[in-house]
Protein backbone atom coordinates (compact mmCIF):
# COMPACT_ATOMS: atom_id res chain seq x y z
CA UNK A 1 0.00 0.00 0.00
CA UNK A 2 1.15 3.64 -1.06
CA UNK A 3 0.73 4.96 2.64
CA UNK A 4 3.38 2.61 3.98
CA UNK A 5 6.07 4.02 1.69
CA UNK A 6 5.88 7.10 3.76
CA UNK A 7 4.88 5.88 6.80
CA UNK A 8 7.79 3.32 6.92
CA UNK A 9 8.82 1.74 10.23
CA UNK A 10 12.27 3.89 9.97
CA UNK A 11 10.19 7.01 10.24
CA UNK A 12 8.01 6.01 12.91
CA UNK A 13 10.83 5.29 14.94
CA UNK A 14 12.75 8.98 14.08
CA UNK A 15 9.56 10.21 15.35
CA UNK A 16 8.94 8.40 18.70
CA UNK A 17 12.55 8.19 19.49
CA UNK A 18 14.24 11.62 17.82
CA UNK A 19 17.98 11.19 17.83
CA UNK A 20 19.72 14.20 18.89
CA UNK A 21 16.94 15.94 20.16
CA UNK A 22 18.59 18.62 22.42
CA UNK A 23 20.04 21.96 23.04
CA UNK A 24 23.44 21.86 21.95
CA UNK A 25 25.48 24.23 24.77
CA UNK A 26 28.27 24.19 22.95
CA UNK A 27 27.16 25.31 19.32
CA UNK A 28 28.94 28.27 17.24
CA UNK A 29 25.80 28.26 14.43
CA UNK A 30 22.06 27.87 15.37
CA UNK A 31 19.05 28.36 13.05
CA UNK A 32 15.63 28.41 13.37
CA UNK A 33 12.79 28.29 10.70
CA UNK A 34 9.33 27.22 10.74
CA UNK A 35 6.39 26.27 8.02
CA UNK A 36 4.14 29.01 7.96
CA UNK A 37 1.58 26.63 6.49
CA UNK A 38 1.67 24.29 9.50
CA UNK A 39 3.08 25.55 12.23
CA UNK A 40 5.89 23.24 12.14
CA UNK A 41 9.70 24.26 13.61
CA UNK A 42 12.88 23.33 14.17
CA UNK A 43 15.93 24.89 15.11
CA UNK A 44 19.12 23.29 14.15
CA UNK A 45 22.67 23.36 16.36
CA UNK A 46 25.80 23.03 15.16
CA UNK A 47 29.29 22.77 16.81
CA UNK A 48 32.16 22.75 14.63
CA UNK A 49 35.53 21.69 15.10
CA UNK A 50 37.81 23.26 12.03
CA UNK A 51 35.92 22.55 9.46
CA UNK A 52 34.15 19.56 10.78
CA UNK A 53 30.49 19.41 11.85
CA UNK A 54 31.83 17.81 15.18
CA UNK A 55 28.68 18.16 16.57
CA UNK A 56 24.61 18.34 15.67
CA UNK A 57 21.14 18.62 17.50
CA UNK A 58 17.62 20.00 16.86
CA UNK A 59 14.78 20.88 18.69
CA UNK A 60 11.31 21.83 17.60
CA UNK A 61 7.73 20.14 17.22
CA UNK A 62 5.96 19.22 13.58
CA UNK A 63 4.79 16.11 12.12
CA UNK A 64 6.07 12.54 11.92
CA UNK A 65 7.85 13.37 8.07
CA UNK A 66 9.40 16.67 9.42
CA UNK A 67 10.77 15.90 12.83
CA UNK A 68 11.98 12.36 11.63
CA UNK A 69 13.89 14.11 8.68
CA UNK A 70 15.32 16.25 11.77
CA UNK A 71 16.37 13.60 13.45
CA UNK A 72 17.83 11.74 10.25
CA UNK A 73 19.48 14.45 9.57
CA UNK A 74 21.44 15.27 12.30
CA UNK A 75 22.60 11.40 12.21
CA UNK A 76 23.84 11.72 8.53
CA UNK A 77 26.09 14.91 8.86
CA UNK A 78 27.55 14.34 12.26
CA UNK A 79 31.43 14.04 11.45
CA UNK A 80 30.99 15.28 7.75
CA UNK A 81 33.42 18.31 6.90
CA UNK A 82 30.66 21.55 6.42
CA UNK A 83 31.03 21.33 2.18
CA UNK A 84 30.56 17.58 2.30
CA UNK A 85 27.23 18.06 4.39
CA UNK A 86 26.66 20.64 1.82
CA UNK A 87 26.60 18.21 -1.28
CA UNK A 88 24.37 15.83 0.63
CA UNK A 89 21.78 18.38 1.24
CA UNK A 90 21.98 18.98 -2.10
CA UNK A 91 21.26 15.10 -2.81
CA UNK A 92 18.64 15.15 -0.30
CA UNK A 93 16.57 17.87 -2.12
CA UNK A 94 17.22 16.24 -5.44
CA UNK A 95 15.53 13.07 -3.86
CA UNK A 96 13.23 15.06 -2.92
CA UNK A 97 12.52 16.71 -6.44
CA UNK A 98 12.44 13.34 -7.58
CA UNK A 99 15.75 13.87 -9.26
CA UNK A 100 18.18 11.86 -7.24
CA UNK A 101 18.43 8.15 -6.83
CA UNK A 102 19.50 8.13 -3.20
CA UNK A 103 22.64 5.81 -2.95
CA UNK A 104 21.78 3.70 0.46
CA UNK A 105 25.48 3.61 1.27
CA UNK A 106 25.26 7.09 1.28
CA UNK A 107 21.96 7.89 2.85
CA UNK A 108 21.46 5.44 5.37
CA UNK A 109 17.65 5.71 6.90
CA UNK A 110 17.47 8.95 4.74
CA UNK A 111 16.09 6.41 2.20
CA UNK A 112 12.82 6.12 4.15
CA UNK A 113 11.72 9.58 3.22
CA UNK A 114 11.96 8.83 -0.88
CA UNK A 115 8.33 8.37 -0.43
CA UNK A 116 7.44 11.23 0.72
CA UNK A 117 7.99 12.33 -2.88
CA UNK A 118 4.35 11.04 -3.99
CA UNK A 119 2.75 13.54 -1.13
CA UNK A 120 4.16 16.84 -3.39
CA UNK A 121 2.39 18.89 -0.18
CA UNK A 122 4.67 17.03 2.37
CA UNK A 123 7.88 17.37 0.76
CA UNK A 124 7.90 20.74 2.50
CA UNK A 125 8.01 18.87 5.92
CA UNK A 126 10.84 16.59 5.17
CA UNK A 127 13.11 19.58 3.85
CA UNK A 128 12.65 21.53 6.26
CA UNK A 129 15.36 20.90 8.80
CA UNK A 130 17.79 20.62 5.47
CA UNK A 131 16.51 23.95 4.79
CA UNK A 132 17.46 25.20 8.33
CA UNK A 133 21.19 23.29 8.13
CA UNK A 134 21.70 25.01 5.13
CA UNK A 135 21.02 28.50 6.50
CA UNK A 136 23.38 27.46 9.48
CA UNK A 137 25.51 26.47 8.04
CA UNK A 138 25.80 29.89 5.08
CA UNK A 139 25.51 31.82 8.02
CA UNK A 140 28.50 30.20 9.33
CA UNK A 141 30.30 31.01 6.24
CA UNK A 142 29.28 34.34 6.22
CA UNK A 143 30.65 35.16 9.53
CA UNK A 144 34.15 33.57 8.44
CA UNK A 145 33.77 36.13 5.35
CA UNK A 146 33.28 39.27 7.85
CA UNK A 147 29.27 39.12 6.83
CA UNK A 148 27.05 39.70 9.97
CA UNK A 149 25.96 36.61 11.36
CA UNK A 150 23.01 35.11 13.34
CA UNK A 151 24.71 32.81 15.50
CA UNK A 152 24.14 31.96 19.08
CA UNK B 1 -34.22 40.90 20.84
CA UNK B 2 -32.91 38.31 17.87
CA UNK B 3 -31.92 35.21 18.68
CA UNK B 4 -28.95 34.39 16.49
CA UNK B 5 -29.70 30.42 16.51
CA UNK B 6 -33.48 30.11 16.71
CA UNK B 7 -34.72 26.36 16.90
CA UNK B 8 -36.23 25.25 13.49
CA UNK B 9 -39.24 24.42 13.26
CA UNK B 10 -39.91 20.84 12.63
CA UNK B 11 -40.60 19.08 9.67
CA UNK B 12 -37.86 21.18 8.39
CA UNK B 13 -35.58 18.61 6.91
CA UNK B 14 -33.33 18.57 3.91
CA UNK B 15 -33.23 15.61 0.93
CA UNK B 16 -29.47 15.11 1.63
CA UNK B 17 -29.34 12.63 -1.48
CA UNK B 18 -30.85 15.04 -3.79
CA UNK B 19 -28.77 17.66 -2.91
CA UNK B 20 -25.61 15.39 -3.53
CA UNK B 21 -26.53 14.86 -7.07
CA UNK B 22 -26.81 18.49 -7.34
CA UNK B 23 -22.94 18.45 -6.95
CA UNK B 24 -20.63 16.93 -9.52
CA UNK B 25 -17.74 16.82 -7.75
CA UNK B 26 -19.02 14.64 -4.95
CA UNK B 27 -19.18 11.72 -7.33
CA UNK B 28 -15.16 11.47 -7.65
CA UNK B 29 -12.93 8.73 -6.21
CA UNK B 30 -9.94 9.87 -3.70
CA UNK B 31 -7.79 6.44 -5.76
CA UNK B 32 -10.45 4.13 -5.26
CA UNK B 33 -12.47 5.54 -2.91
CA UNK B 34 -15.69 7.15 -3.08
CA UNK B 35 -14.50 11.05 -1.86
CA UNK B 36 -15.30 12.09 1.50
CA UNK B 37 -15.35 16.29 1.81
CA UNK B 38 -14.88 17.73 5.40
CA UNK B 39 -13.51 20.54 4.75
CA UNK B 40 -16.36 22.79 3.36
CA UNK B 41 -15.57 25.69 6.31
CA UNK B 42 -12.12 26.17 3.95
CA UNK B 43 -14.37 26.52 0.41
CA UNK B 44 -17.34 24.67 0.07
CA UNK B 45 -18.35 23.07 -2.97
CA UNK B 46 -20.49 23.98 -6.00
CA UNK B 47 -23.96 22.62 -7.34
CA UNK B 48 -24.57 22.36 -10.80
CA UNK B 49 -26.81 25.46 -10.82
CA UNK B 50 -24.18 27.34 -9.60
CA UNK B 51 -21.74 25.93 -12.29
CA UNK B 52 -24.30 26.84 -14.60
CA UNK B 53 -25.13 30.29 -13.51
CA UNK B 54 -21.36 31.53 -14.26
CA UNK B 55 -20.89 29.26 -17.30
CA UNK B 56 -24.26 31.20 -19.04
CA UNK B 57 -23.01 34.11 -18.17
CA UNK B 58 -19.86 33.30 -20.45
CA UNK B 59 -21.62 32.46 -22.91
CA UNK B 60 -24.31 34.07 -23.44
CA UNK B 61 -24.42 37.67 -21.73
CA UNK B 62 -20.53 38.64 -21.29
CA UNK B 63 -20.15 42.35 -21.03
CA UNK B 64 -18.63 44.61 -18.33
CA UNK B 65 -21.18 46.12 -16.04
CA UNK B 66 -22.17 49.53 -15.82
CA UNK B 67 -20.35 50.59 -18.82
CA UNK B 68 -21.81 49.63 -21.79
CA UNK B 69 -24.60 50.79 -23.41
CA UNK B 70 -24.89 48.26 -25.66
CA UNK B 71 -27.44 45.19 -25.28
CA UNK B 72 -24.82 43.01 -23.21
CA UNK B 73 -23.61 45.33 -21.63
CA UNK B 74 -27.23 45.78 -20.13
CA UNK B 75 -28.09 42.22 -19.39
CA UNK B 76 -24.31 41.88 -17.68
CA UNK B 77 -25.36 45.02 -15.54
CA UNK B 78 -28.99 43.65 -14.73
CA UNK B 79 -27.62 40.04 -13.77
CA UNK B 80 -24.79 41.47 -11.62
CA UNK B 81 -27.14 44.21 -9.64
CA UNK B 82 -29.66 41.30 -9.65
CA UNK B 83 -27.01 38.99 -7.09
CA UNK B 84 -26.58 42.42 -4.89
CA UNK B 85 -30.64 42.38 -4.60
CA UNK B 86 -30.42 38.56 -4.17
CA UNK B 87 -27.51 38.99 -1.70
CA UNK B 88 -29.64 41.95 0.51
CA UNK B 89 -32.61 39.43 0.87
CA UNK B 90 -30.39 36.82 1.72
CA UNK B 91 -29.31 38.95 5.18
CA UNK B 92 -32.69 41.31 5.14
CA UNK B 93 -30.33 44.50 4.22
CA UNK B 94 -32.95 47.41 3.67
CA UNK B 95 -31.76 47.84 0.66
CA UNK B 96 -29.43 46.62 -2.22
CA UNK B 97 -27.03 49.98 -1.73
CA UNK B 98 -26.06 48.51 1.16
CA UNK B 99 -24.09 45.51 -0.15
CA UNK B 100 -20.75 46.31 -1.11
CA UNK B 101 -19.29 43.45 -3.56
CA UNK B 102 -15.78 42.46 -3.03
CA UNK B 103 -13.81 39.28 -3.25
CA UNK B 104 -14.46 37.78 0.31
CA UNK B 105 -14.15 38.30 3.91
CA UNK B 106 -10.48 39.37 3.67
CA UNK B 107 -11.15 42.14 1.25
CA UNK B 108 -14.27 42.95 2.86
CA UNK B 109 -12.49 43.24 6.59
CA UNK B 110 -9.18 45.39 4.58
CA UNK B 111 -12.12 47.74 3.49
CA UNK B 112 -13.61 48.90 6.71
CA UNK B 113 -10.34 49.08 8.48
CA UNK B 114 -9.42 50.92 5.59
CA UNK B 115 -12.34 53.10 4.91
CA UNK B 116 -13.73 53.13 7.92
CA UNK B 117 -11.01 52.75 10.43
CA UNK B 118 -7.95 54.85 8.82
CA UNK B 119 -10.96 57.86 8.19
CA UNK B 120 -12.53 57.73 11.46
CA UNK B 121 -9.54 56.56 14.37
CA UNK B 122 -7.31 58.42 16.08
CA UNK B 123 -4.64 57.90 19.26
CA UNK B 124 -6.38 56.94 22.37
CA UNK B 125 -8.70 54.79 20.61
CA UNK B 126 -9.37 51.49 20.84
CA UNK B 127 -10.28 48.77 18.57
CA UNK B 128 -11.54 45.80 20.31
CA UNK B 129 -11.24 42.34 18.42
CA UNK B 130 -11.25 38.63 20.32
CA UNK B 131 -8.58 35.99 20.85
CA UNK B 132 -10.72 33.87 18.60
CA UNK B 133 -10.69 35.74 15.04
CA UNK B 134 -9.08 34.26 12.11
CA UNK B 135 -6.06 36.30 10.76
CA UNK B 136 -8.26 38.52 8.24
CA UNK B 137 -10.15 40.02 11.26
CA UNK B 138 -6.70 40.58 13.04
CA UNK B 139 -4.38 41.87 10.79
CA UNK B 140 -6.62 44.12 8.75
CA UNK B 141 -6.78 45.80 12.25
CA UNK B 142 -3.06 45.67 13.10
CA UNK B 143 -2.38 47.60 10.03
CA UNK B 144 -5.20 50.37 10.87
CA UNK B 145 -4.01 50.67 14.53
CA UNK B 146 -0.29 51.41 13.55
CA UNK B 147 -1.29 53.84 10.92
CA UNK B 148 -3.60 55.78 13.16
CA UNK B 149 -2.55 55.01 16.74
CA UNK B 150 -5.50 53.54 17.89
CA UNK B 151 -4.87 50.61 20.32
CA UNK B 152 -5.94 47.50 19.53
CA UNK B 153 -7.39 45.15 21.84
CA UNK B 154 -8.21 41.69 22.61
CA UNK B 155 -11.37 39.83 24.46
CA UNK B 156 -10.05 36.46 25.62
CA UNK B 157 -11.56 33.56 25.27
CA UNK B 158 -11.62 30.38 27.83
CA UNK B 159 -10.77 27.27 28.36
CA UNK B 160 -14.34 26.01 26.86
CA UNK B 161 -13.66 27.53 23.66
CA UNK B 162 -16.18 30.36 24.09
CA UNK B 163 -15.44 34.32 24.60
CA UNK B 164 -14.73 34.96 28.32
CA UNK B 165 -18.03 37.35 28.74
CA UNK B 166 -16.76 38.15 32.37
CA UNK B 167 -14.41 40.01 31.02
CA UNK B 168 -16.45 42.13 28.12
CA UNK B 169 -16.69 45.06 30.45
CA UNK B 170 -13.27 45.71 31.13
CA UNK B 171 -11.73 45.73 27.74
CA UNK B 172 -15.03 47.38 25.94
CA UNK B 173 -15.18 51.07 27.03
CA UNK B 174 -16.27 54.59 26.20
CA UNK B 175 -12.63 53.84 24.29
CA UNK B 176 -13.88 51.45 22.19
CA UNK B 177 -14.55 53.16 18.45
CA UNK B 178 -14.93 49.77 16.80
CA UNK B 179 -15.56 45.95 17.40
CA UNK B 180 -14.84 43.32 15.34
CA UNK B 181 -15.21 39.84 16.42
CA UNK B 182 -16.87 36.76 14.39
CA UNK B 183 -19.68 34.99 14.31
CA UNK B 184 -18.46 31.53 13.92
CA UNK B 185 -14.98 30.82 14.49
CA UNK B 186 -13.63 28.79 11.73
CA UNK B 187 -11.01 27.08 13.78
CA UNK B 188 -12.94 26.11 16.89
CA UNK B 189 -16.62 26.35 15.80
CA UNK B 190 -17.53 28.57 18.26
CA UNK B 191 -20.84 30.59 17.46
CA UNK B 192 -20.73 33.73 19.60
CA UNK B 193 -23.66 35.48 21.28
CA UNK B 194 -24.17 38.38 18.63
CA UNK B 195 -26.99 39.52 19.94
CA UNK B 196 -25.31 40.54 23.52
CA UNK B 197 -22.37 41.64 21.73
CA UNK B 198 -23.95 44.35 19.93
CA UNK B 199 -26.24 45.30 22.09
CA UNK B 200 -22.82 46.00 24.36
CA UNK B 201 -20.93 47.50 21.61
CA UNK B 202 -23.68 49.96 20.85
CA UNK B 203 -24.47 50.58 24.67
CA UNK B 204 -20.80 52.53 24.33
CA UNK B 205 -21.12 53.96 20.99
CA UNK B 206 -18.67 50.82 19.35
CA UNK B 207 -19.32 50.44 15.83
CA UNK B 208 -19.93 46.47 15.06
CA UNK B 209 -18.10 44.27 12.48
CA UNK B 210 -19.07 40.65 12.25
CA UNK B 211 -16.66 38.19 10.21
CA UNK B 212 -19.59 36.63 9.22
CA UNK B 213 -17.30 33.75 6.87
CA UNK B 214 -18.51 30.81 8.83
CA UNK B 215 -21.77 32.08 10.02
CA UNK B 216 -23.36 33.00 6.63
CA UNK B 217 -23.02 30.03 5.05
CA UNK B 218 -24.94 28.09 7.55
CA UNK B 219 -27.54 30.21 9.92
CA UNK B 220 -30.29 32.87 8.85
CA UNK B 221 -28.66 36.26 9.43
CA UNK B 222 -30.86 39.01 9.62
CA UNK B 223 -28.56 42.05 9.51
CA UNK B 224 -31.90 44.42 10.80
CA UNK B 225 -32.61 42.18 13.65
CA UNK B 226 -29.41 42.07 14.76
CA UNK B 227 -28.89 45.81 14.44
CA UNK B 228 -25.49 45.17 13.07
CA UNK B 229 -23.61 47.76 11.44
CA UNK B 230 -21.27 45.74 9.24
CA UNK B 231 -21.06 41.68 8.42
CA UNK B 232 -18.46 40.64 5.53
CA UNK B 233 -18.76 37.44 3.91
CA UNK B 234 -17.37 34.88 1.54
CA UNK B 235 -19.40 33.74 -1.76
CA UNK B 236 -17.21 30.41 -1.86
CA UNK B 237 -17.78 29.28 1.21
CA UNK B 238 -21.55 28.93 0.60
CA UNK B 239 -21.68 27.77 -2.73
CA UNK B 240 -20.74 30.29 -4.76
CA UNK B 241 -17.21 31.11 -6.57
CA UNK B 242 -14.08 31.92 -5.46
CA UNK B 243 -13.69 35.77 -5.78
CA UNK B 244 -17.46 36.26 -4.50
CA UNK B 245 -18.48 37.51 -1.72
CA UNK B 246 -18.92 41.05 -0.14
CA UNK B 247 -20.24 42.99 2.76
CA UNK B 248 -23.32 45.06 4.01
CA UNK B 249 -22.86 47.77 5.72
CA UNK B 250 -25.30 50.45 7.44
CA UNK B 251 -25.70 52.55 4.93
CA UNK B 252 -24.78 56.06 6.61
CA UNK B 253 -21.67 54.43 7.66
CA UNK B 254 -21.13 53.57 4.28
CA UNK B 255 -21.68 57.06 3.06
CA UNK B 256 -19.55 58.84 5.61
CA UNK B 257 -15.98 56.46 4.72
CA UNK B 258 -13.63 56.67 2.34
CA UNK B 259 -13.27 54.72 -0.70
CA UNK B 260 -11.01 51.59 -0.46
CA UNK B 261 -9.94 51.20 -3.92
CA UNK B 262 -9.79 54.45 -6.41
CA UNK B 263 -9.85 53.62 -9.78
CA UNK B 264 -11.98 53.31 -13.02
CA UNK B 265 -15.71 53.17 -12.23
CA UNK B 266 -15.78 54.27 -8.11
CA UNK B 267 -15.17 57.88 -9.75
CA UNK B 268 -18.26 60.80 -9.99
CA UNK B 269 -15.30 63.26 -11.82
CA UNK B 270 -11.63 63.09 -11.88
CA UNK B 271 -9.75 66.10 -11.46
CA UNK B 272 -5.98 66.65 -11.88
CA UNK B 273 -5.59 66.93 -7.76
CA UNK B 274 -8.74 65.22 -6.85
CA UNK B 275 -11.33 63.34 -7.65
CA UNK B 276 -15.17 62.77 -6.49
CA UNK B 277 -16.75 59.83 -5.66
CA UNK B 278 -20.34 57.84 -7.05
CA UNK B 279 -22.57 56.79 -4.31
CA UNK B 280 -22.25 53.47 -2.51
CA UNK B 281 -22.25 50.97 -2.90
CA UNK B 282 -20.09 52.00 -5.97
CA UNK B 283 -17.90 54.13 -4.58
CA UNK B 284 -16.35 50.84 -3.50
CA UNK B 285 -15.64 49.04 -6.50
CA UNK B 286 -12.92 50.32 -8.22
CA UNK B 287 -12.36 48.62 -11.27
CA UNK B 288 -14.21 45.79 -13.28
CA UNK B 289 -15.76 44.06 -10.51
CA UNK B 290 -16.12 40.04 -10.46
CA UNK B 291 -19.05 40.09 -11.93
CA UNK B 292 -19.61 35.82 -12.79
CA UNK B 293 -18.55 35.10 -9.82
CA UNK B 294 -21.35 37.11 -8.13
CA UNK B 295 -24.17 36.07 -10.30
CA UNK B 296 -22.45 32.71 -9.32
CA UNK B 297 -22.92 33.75 -5.77
CA UNK B 298 -26.53 34.95 -6.44
CA UNK B 299 -27.90 31.37 -7.97
CA UNK B 300 -25.68 29.66 -4.73
CA UNK B 301 -28.62 32.15 -2.58
CA UNK B 302 -31.08 31.02 -4.56
CA UNK B 303 -30.14 27.28 -4.33
CA UNK B 304 -29.76 27.99 -0.43
CA UNK B 305 -33.15 29.84 0.10
CA UNK B 306 -34.81 26.86 -1.95
CA UNK B 307 -33.25 24.88 1.05
CA UNK B 308 -34.36 27.04 3.30
CA UNK B 309 -31.59 28.19 6.03
CA UNK B 310 -33.56 26.98 9.29
CA UNK B 311 -33.72 23.20 7.31
CA UNK B 312 -29.64 23.87 6.52
CA UNK B 313 -29.10 24.40 10.36
CA UNK B 314 -31.41 21.90 11.26
CA UNK B 315 -29.26 19.41 9.68
CA UNK B 316 -25.70 20.64 10.21
CA UNK B 317 -26.89 20.85 13.95
CA UNK B 318 -27.83 16.68 13.57
CA UNK B 319 -23.93 15.83 12.02
CA UNK B 320 -22.13 17.80 13.93
CA UNK B 321 -23.70 16.54 17.17
CA UNK B 322 -22.81 13.25 15.60
CA UNK B 323 -19.78 14.01 14.53
CA UNK B 324 -19.02 15.56 17.82
CA UNK B 325 -19.54 12.13 19.75
CA UNK B 326 -18.10 9.58 17.18
CA UNK B 327 -14.73 11.97 17.33
CA UNK B 328 -14.50 12.49 20.80
CA UNK B 329 -15.44 8.46 21.09
CA UNK B 330 -12.47 7.78 19.31
CA UNK B 331 -10.51 9.47 21.43
CA UNK B 332 -9.61 12.80 20.15
CA UNK B 333 -9.19 15.58 22.11
CA UNK B 334 -11.71 18.40 20.45
CA UNK B 335 -11.17 22.23 21.22
CA UNK B 336 -14.45 24.26 21.35
CA UNK B 337 -17.56 23.98 22.75
CA UNK B 338 -19.07 20.11 23.04
CA UNK B 339 -22.90 21.84 23.18
CA UNK B 340 -24.00 21.56 19.63
CA UNK B 341 -25.79 24.06 20.24
CA UNK B 342 -23.38 26.92 20.89
CA UNK B 343 -21.46 25.51 17.36
CA UNK B 344 -21.09 25.28 13.79
CA UNK B 345 -20.03 22.47 11.61
CA UNK B 346 -16.34 22.85 12.33
CA UNK B 347 -14.80 20.61 14.84
CA UNK B 348 -10.99 21.02 14.97
CA UNK B 349 -9.52 17.95 17.53
CA UNK B 350 -6.17 16.28 17.82
CA UNK B 351 -6.43 12.41 17.22
CA UNK B 352 -4.24 10.33 20.04
CA UNK B 353 -0.86 10.85 19.28
CA UNK B 354 -1.00 11.50 15.31
CA UNK B 355 0.20 14.80 14.42
CA UNK B 356 -2.80 16.58 12.29
CA UNK B 357 -0.15 16.78 9.34
CA UNK B 358 0.18 12.96 9.10
CA UNK B 359 -3.29 12.22 9.99
CA UNK B 360 -5.02 14.38 7.12
CA UNK B 361 -1.78 12.52 4.90
CA UNK B 362 -3.32 9.17 6.07
CA UNK B 363 -7.10 9.66 5.72
CA UNK B 364 -6.75 11.02 2.76
CA UNK B 365 -5.74 7.58 1.57
CA UNK B 366 -9.21 6.36 2.41
CA UNK B 367 -10.58 9.11 0.83
CA UNK B 368 -11.29 11.51 3.47
CA UNK B 369 -10.26 15.31 2.75
CA UNK B 370 -9.97 17.08 6.13
CA UNK B 371 -8.15 19.70 6.92
CA UNK B 372 -4.59 20.15 8.83
CA UNK B 373 -2.85 23.39 10.37
CA UNK B 374 -3.16 26.26 12.14
CA UNK B 375 -6.89 27.50 10.11
CA UNK B 376 -5.40 31.28 9.80
CA UNK B 377 -5.72 31.31 14.18
CA UNK B 378 -2.48 30.90 15.16
CA UNK B 379 -3.73 32.99 18.24
CA UNK B 380 -6.65 30.00 18.57
CA UNK B 381 -3.33 27.50 18.56
CA UNK B 382 -1.68 29.43 21.19
CA UNK B 383 -3.86 29.62 23.37
CA UNK B 384 -4.64 25.63 23.41
CA UNK B 385 -0.73 24.83 23.27
CA UNK B 386 -1.05 23.00 20.24
CA UNK B 387 0.90 24.43 16.91
CA UNK B 388 -2.34 22.75 14.68
CA UNK B 389 -5.44 20.74 14.78
CA UNK B 390 -7.39 18.53 12.09
CA UNK B 391 -10.59 19.86 11.06
CA UNK B 392 -13.28 18.12 10.07
CA UNK B 393 -16.39 20.59 9.04
CA UNK B 394 -19.89 19.67 7.67
CA UNK B 395 -22.34 20.98 5.11
CA UNK B 396 -25.69 20.39 3.79
CA UNK B 397 -23.77 17.95 1.89
CA UNK B 398 -22.75 15.48 4.36
CA UNK B 399 -24.14 12.40 5.86
CA UNK B 400 -23.82 10.69 8.76
CA UNK B 401 -22.06 7.56 7.09
CA UNK B 402 -19.51 9.75 5.73
CA UNK B 403 -18.81 10.39 9.55
CA UNK B 404 -18.01 6.86 9.84
CA UNK B 405 -15.73 6.68 7.13
CA UNK B 406 -13.75 9.45 8.85
CA UNK B 407 -13.71 7.70 11.96
CA UNK B 408 -12.37 4.62 10.07
CA UNK B 409 -9.91 6.54 8.54
CA UNK B 410 -8.77 7.67 11.89
CA UNK B 411 -8.54 3.94 13.31
CA UNK B 412 -6.36 3.59 10.48
CA UNK B 413 -3.93 5.97 10.96
CA UNK B 414 -4.07 4.93 14.97
CA UNK B 415 -2.67 1.41 12.99
CA UNK B 416 -0.32 3.24 10.87
CA UNK B 417 1.39 4.96 13.76
CA UNK B 418 1.23 1.93 16.22
CA UNK B 419 4.20 0.45 13.57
Amino acid sequence: MALDDIYKEVILDHYKNPRNKRELPNAELSCSKNNPLCGDDITVFIHEEGDTIADVAFQGQGCSISQSSASMMTEAVRGRSVEDAQALTKDFRDMMGGEHEPDEDEFGDLVALKGVVKYPIRIKCAVLAWDVLQEALQEGAGEAAGTAPHTV
Amino acid sequence: MAKIIDKPASGDTLDVERIRADFPILTRRVGDKPLVYLDSAATSQKPQQVIDAESDFYAHHNANAHRGIHMLGEEATELFEGARGKVARFLNAPSAESIVFTRGTTESMNLIAHGWGRKFLKAGDEILITEMEHHSNIVPWQLTAQQTGATLRYLPITDDGLLDLSQLESVLTERTKIFSVTGMSNALGTITPLPRLIEAAHAVGAVVAVDGAQLVPHLSVDVQALDLDFIVFSGHKMLGPTASGGLYGRREILDAMDPFIGGGEMILEVFPDYSTWKEVPYKFEGGTMNIAQEIGLGAAIDYLEAIGMDAVRAHEEEINAYALKRIGEAGATIYGPTDPDLRGGAVSFWYKDVHPHDLATIVNEEGVAIRAGHHCAQLVMRRYGVPATARASFYIYNTKDEVDVLISALERAEQVFAL
